[in-house]
């Protein structure tokens, strides 16, 4: 049996690398795809709350599909059915099979599980923005658009922060399901790691320390980012 | 002289705005794709396929159940000492517990399967010598102990938020009127904690149904497991929009009787005028 210091170093012996790999990976999977997930959930919001009734339904059924599935069953829905899909639609011109990457349908996947959740985080925090906000607003002679950019959406972020923070910890955690479409992947490189040296409670064990600290550097940043936005609230 | 005063837009539009267009718009998407869903499964409706993959999905489905329930059941024994244990004023009791939380809560549920259940392999000798081999051999065993232990962790936070969020002057009144610590706990704390906490119990409740679909990983065959063999054999992708449809149908029903069960336990609580 290999030494456990070998093995968990930097090099060719070791794993070090591959792991610190499959970290950004990781990272880069969360980060692109919270724009995504704050966009749509933004907009889902903005359905939710809207007089239109038609468009209230619409945004519901979105949110009770995606919340109501398992995030593995959508990642495959994403992975295999965007595949067919896109394999009906190309052998109309070429004969080459197109691949999906699974980086792109697990960004697709957990942006729309995120939007879903964050759209229910939206709509609370614009119930807790008083109407007169907007009635100055409008007596200022601001836009619509104007109204939303400097009114409403400081206040939103604010009243947001929490539960959008408890999100991203959630995504974070959720891109490990990822690696079972073969996305390289902290979890999956520790996967590679455990099944060639045999030592499976070690590099698991060192996957689970790396959601850790990840998800504790994001605690720190989401304190600081907290921090940031009161900025503008007096001092009690 | 008179002014004239601009007013804000009269609240409901008629005509066709833009939010009626997307809001017609999005609806007939989803209209539209309701109704090629159930044209594509009376198209690919195949006798042989339900014959032969229907029994599996109901197996799959009881599986899933099976696991739930265990780990919601053991989750809930473990959470009481590990909620006690963060509220104790001794610093190691609180800080082991702590960590116990912080670990469950902030590492994926699939990461700490794998850890259990191929972890278990660096640990044969030790396993078999402690005679728990054929224990963690299984991998539904070892499924519901990472669930149980996950969901413990859960469990433990929502409790504990719960019994901190009854009053102080709860406890106080009860301790004046001469009640010991125990009654006061299971007759004035703990039914007013559990009311607090039934929404988060209900929802921790289906994040286990939802998360219980990565025991398939570990070749666990419930309903996820069941599904991706029936894919990998027929590649058929109907399988995946029945697993869709069984897992959306599991939970939503259980939102609902739990918003009646909830409705029901708070009755007191609401006023007449409500």
């Amino acid at each position: 049996m290999a030494d456990i210091w070998t093995l968990v170093s930097f090099g060719p012996e070791g794993w070090s690398d591959e792991i610190a790999a499959g970290t950004v990976v990781t990272v880069s999977l969360a980060l692109a795809t919270l724009p995504l997930g704050l966009l749509i959930g933004f907009f889902l919001a903005l359905a939710k709350k809207s007089e239109e009734a038609t468009l209230r339904i619409a945004a519901n059924i979105y949110t009770t599909i995606f919340r109501g599935m398992p995030e593995l069953l959508t990642l495959f829905i994403v992975y295999f059915g965007v595949q067919i899909l896109l394999r009906e639609i190309s052998a109309l011109f070429t004969d080459e099979p197109i691949e999906i990457n699974s980086f792109l349908a697990g960004m697709i996947a957990l942006g729309v599980v995120f939007s879903s959740y964050a759209s229910e985080v939206f709509l609370s925090a614009f119930r807790g923005i008083n109407q007169g906000q907007y009635e100055g607003a409008w007596a200022l002679g601001l836009s619509r658009f104007s109204t939303m950019r400097l009114v409403i959406l400081p206040q939103l972020i604010r009243l947001a922060l929490p539960g959008l923070s408890n999100l991203w910890l959630i995504l974070l955690k959720d891109t490990a399901l990822v690696s079972v479409i073969g996305l390289s992947d902290v979890l999956r490189q520790s996967g590679i790691a455990a099944r060639v040296t045999k030592e499976a409670f070690l590099f698991f064990g060192i996957a689970c320390l790396i959601y850790l600290t990840l998800s504790i550097i994001s605690s720190l940043g989401i304190t600081w980012i907290e921090a940031w936005s009161k900025r503008g609230e007096a001092r009690r | 002289m008179t002014v004239d005063v601009e007013r804000p837009p009269a609240t409901a539009r008629r005509g066709w705005t833009g939010s009626r267009i997307t809001g017609y718009a999005s609806l007939g998407l989803w209209i539209a794709f309701g109704f090629s869903l159930v044209w594509y499964v009376i198209v690919s409706f195949d006798i042989a396929f339900m014959t032969k993959y229907g029994p599996r999905f109901l197996s799959g489905f009881l599986v899933t159940a099976q696991l739930v329930v265990i780990s919601i059941v053991i989750g809930a024994a473990i959470s009481v000492p590990i909620a006690f244990g963060r509220m104790s004023r001794n610093r190691i009791i609180g800080g082991l517990s702590f960590a116990y939380v912080y670990f469950f809560r902030g590492t994926p549920l699939l990461a700490q399967t794998f850890l259990v259940y191929y972890g278990a392999g660096s640990f044969v000798a030790e396993l078999k010598a402690a005679g728990l081999w054929w224990f963690f051999r299984d991998p539904f065993n070892c499924a519901v102990f990472t669930f149980s232990l996950n969901t413990s962790a859960y469990q433990a936070e929502i409790l504990r938020g719960a019994i901190l969020n009854v009053g102080r002057g709860q406890t106080e009144a009860a301790a004046a009127l001469g009640m010991k610590p125990f009654p006061i706990f299971w007759k004035v704390v703990l039914p007013q904690a559990l009311i607090v906490s039934l929404r988060p119990y209900g929802n921790e409740i289906i994040l286990m149904i939802k998360g219980s679909a990565i025991a398939s990983i570990v070749t666990v065959f419930d309903l996820m497991g069941e599904t991706r063999r029936a894919f990998s054999r027929t590649f058929d992708f109907q399988t995946y929009l029945w697993a869709a449809v069984l897992y959306l149908m599991t939970v939503e029903t259980l939102r609902r009787i739990w918003d009646r069960l909830e409705a029901r336990l708070t009755r007191h609580l609401r006023r007449e005028s409500d």
